[in-house]
């Protein structure tokens, strides 16, 4: 967080930022609003200019909720060339990946193709992201790996741009967003699962998007804040799903990492589906283990941001109900609410645990040598 | 296994409307006219059907009927076994679900009259709670103020998914009556399903809509402290009834973060979220949503950090737990009796 709201810190963590890393949330934006237009076929282009992206929500441009700063993102992210926040790859190397001696980096594109009501214009846009993913980041710096991003709402064009990028080593994941028309455990994404098992690449999952549900199920609430706290609600609705739908019980190597949605609620998550699955078992038969055990073994969280209790301690807690071996360390760079390495894990931490949590785990799930 | 005590309140116990017409009785001649004429059928909501295992415990199971619609069962029960003084009544019949203003505001007062003659009439220890027409805030507050003059409502009953966030302005004049006539406001499980009852759409079953009540409360949770009710309403107490507890602490660490960060927006929200729960939001215990565990028990409540926060409830005639075994392990001597009678007098000042 970029802002100060500690009069007195805790001793400072013993961990130098000298250490690698691996940040898990990281967000490359287009320096224009033209940039994707090269991996955009002319029909698409002239589509954007006369129609715009016809989103799941009502703003031509912008997001429903106002941010609290200039594109959610930190004030002094801004590029010295110019352009908005997280679009220039050396002002990120300088800013970031330098400095914190970030080893891997996993972008994850936001306002893309996903969302979108034409699945068409979907397919189509999240495909140039992938190109552009590659032609501006991955290939000149080869601590950044890329997200597959796919057109979320038409499973079989997603699942096809899986496995026309499977393979190939600049992607280390699928990425969906939270919201999407439907709970995310329902059939119409089973494709992309599906696809992502075969190709061996974990499916992503970042709090946001847009399917036209809002955003509490009693409606469209009034603030920025409701919707910043309630995309971890969103997430736990949609793990519920993917949970209850039986996809780890169909998928059983899927793998699937809760991004930027918090992570303190898994556990109370986890053990109100145990307690209430004993009882309404009969209903889905297809789920064969206590729902703990699939999320248990299948399921990866990225940290930030990271839940803030007044005494640090009580998170610890958590952690360790959740497994230190399935946390990833992510700093949701360029955003505002920035989670700074240096400064996330009090003193205190076992030095395994803490090499786990900023970089094995990262290491060890995307396959990075 | 933490001992029950005697003279506790059962903040949540669940009184069952047997059929629509039960009601024919305290609905004026229109609205008799229109329930038989129309040929309407009984208002069960899909939250709670009536042959899913955890809508009645299999002890607690009628042979005939609903879960809940004899007085007598739950005298034998949870009144006697568990020595109570009270127990809050809160129904949870499908008038919510109405969309007419006019048609629910007959409906819920017929329900409260219904429950005020045929439970409240008939048990000395039962309490009610004031079911209320949210589609008009107008006949909300009416209602409020017409039960309200009997001292055995104490409290006002809404649902967590009903058709707006529950902070928004317009509910305001239910939460001026309520805190004017000393009565919380209980928001219990359940969605009117006039939005998709996750934020995320429409799963597609049972088990997920049961699931999903904690993150509806969770929302609302945001909604009625980022809107400023209790800045407005600082005497106004409301207690989250079925709603779970072990989520309650990662929660407000995660609103208390955005807080600090983006306050501007809210800028009458002038207490931390935690120290505002910890003063105006009350859960009920069950259903408890922990593993049957001492040493997470512990540290749960020891994140609250307050023995305030949690009401004791049997949620009956729901399945939370079997026997006598409403409390879970670990407890202290001291903190059951916070939770069966301190805490619950505290906050309904009507219990007095």
């Amino acid at each position: 967080m970029n802002i100060q709201f500690r009069e007195s810190q805790e001793a400072a963590s013993p961990l130098t930022t000298k250490t690698a890393i691996a940040d898990c949330d990281i967000h490359p934006a287009r320096a224009t609003r033209t940039e994707l237009y090269p991996y955009l076929a002319k029909r698409w282009q002239h589509h954007l200019e006369v129609y715009g992206v016809h989103a799941y929500q009502g703003m031509m441009e912008g997001p429903p909720y106002p941010k609290a700063q200039p594109n959610a993102s930190r004030r002094d992210a801004y590029p010295p060339e110019g352009g908005p926040q997280g679009s220039s790859l050396s002002f990120m190397q300088k800013q970031l990946l330098d400095p914190n001696n970030v080893q891997l980096g996993v972008l994850n594109p936001l306002n893309t193709g996903q969302g979108i009501r034409n699945h068409e214009l979907s397919a189509a846009l999240c495909s140039a992201i992938n190109d552009w993913q590659i032609d501006k980041w991955t290939s000149k710096d080869k601590r950044l790996k890329a997200s597959i991003v796919v057109g979320n709402e038409d499973g079989l064009s997603a699942a096809a741009e899986i496995r026309e990028r499977a393979g190939d080593k600049n992607f280390v994941q699928v990425l969906l967003l939270s919201r999407n028309v439907e709970p995310l455990g329902q059939r119409r994404y089973w494709p992309i699962y599906q696809a992502a098992e075969e190709a061996g690449l974990p499916v992503g999952v970042h709090a946001f998007g847009f399917g036209g549900n809002p955003i509490t199920p009693s409606g469209w609430p009034s603030y920025y804040i409701e919707e910043m706290v309630g995309h971890s609600q969103c997430q736990q609705s949609a793990l519920a799903s993917l949970v209850l739908e039986g996809v780890f019980e169909r998928f059983p190597k899927l793998k699937m990492v809760m991004i930027e949605a918090g992570f303190g609620w898994a556990p109370s998550l986890a053990w109100r589906l145990d307690k209430v699955w004993q009882r309404l078992r009969s209903e889905v038969p297809h789920v064969k283990r206590p729902p703990s055990e699939y999320i248990r073994e299948q399921v990866w969280w990225t940290t930030q941001p990271m839940e803030d209790p007044e005494r640090r301690e009580d998170l610890f807690d958590v952690i360790k109900w959740i497994g230190w071996d399935r946390l990833l360390f992510a700093t949701d760079y360029p955003h505002w609410d920035y989670d700074e390495p240096s400064r996330v894990l009090p003193a205190g931490v076992s030095e395994a645990d803490r090499d786990a949590f900023y970089l094995g785990n990262a290491k060890t799930l995307y396959g990075i040598a | 296994m933490a001992s029950l005590i005697a003279g506790g309140v059962d903040c949540d116990v669940h009184p069952a409307v047997p059929h629509l017409t039960s009601l024919l009785p305290y609905l004026n001649d229109y609205w008799r006219d229109q329930v038989t004429t129309r040929g309407m059928v009984d208002l069960v909501s899909q939250s709670y059907p009536k042959n899913s295992p955890i809508v009645a415990r299999p002890d607690w199971r009628p042979e005939t009927g609903k879960p809940g619609e004899s007085l007598e069962d739950m005298q034998r029960h949870v009144l006697d076994p568990f020595q109570l003084k009270h127990a809050i009544c809160n129904p949870i019949y499908g008038v919510q679900m109405v969309f007419s203003e006019d048609m629910q505001a007959a409906f819920c007062r017929a329900l409260n009259e219904w429950l005020a003659r045929e439970w409240l009439d008939r048990d000395s220890r039962l309490r009610g709670s004031i079911v209320i027409p949210t589609e008009s805030v107008e006949k909300s507050v009416a209602e409020i103020e017409r039960c309200a003059e009997d001292k055995r409502f104490v409290q006002v009953l809404m649902l967590v998914m009903g058709d707006t966030p529950l902070g928004k302005r317009a509910l305001w004049p239910i939460y001026e009556a309520a805190e004017r006539l000393d009565l919380p406001v209980g928001i219990h499980a359940g969605s009117a399903y006039h939005n998709p009852p996750t934020a995320v759409g429409w799963g597609s079953y049972h088990i997920e809509d049961y699931v999903g009540q904690a993150q509806a409360f969770q929302t609302q949770l945001t909604s009625l402290i980022v809107e400023g009710v209790f800045a407005k309403y600082p005497r106004l107490k409301m207690v989250m009834l079925e709603s779970g507890v072990s989520w309650i602490s990662p929660y407000l660490w995660r609103l208390h973060k955005f807080w600090r960060g983006v306050r501007m927006e809210t800028p009458w929200v002038d207490r931390a979220p935690l120290d505002i729960v910890r003063s105006n939001i009350r859960f009920s215990l069950q259903p408890f949503d922990a593993p049957p565990d001492e040493a997470t028990l512990i540290r749960l409540f020891d994140h609250m950090q307050s023995d305030e926060l949690v009401l004791f409830s049997t949620d009956y005639p729901h399945w939370q737990f079997d026997g006598q075994d409403a409390l879970p392990e670990g407890l202290t001597p001291d903190l059951v009796r916070k939770i069966m009678i301190d805490n619950p007098h505290a906050t309904y000042p009507r219990l007095k």
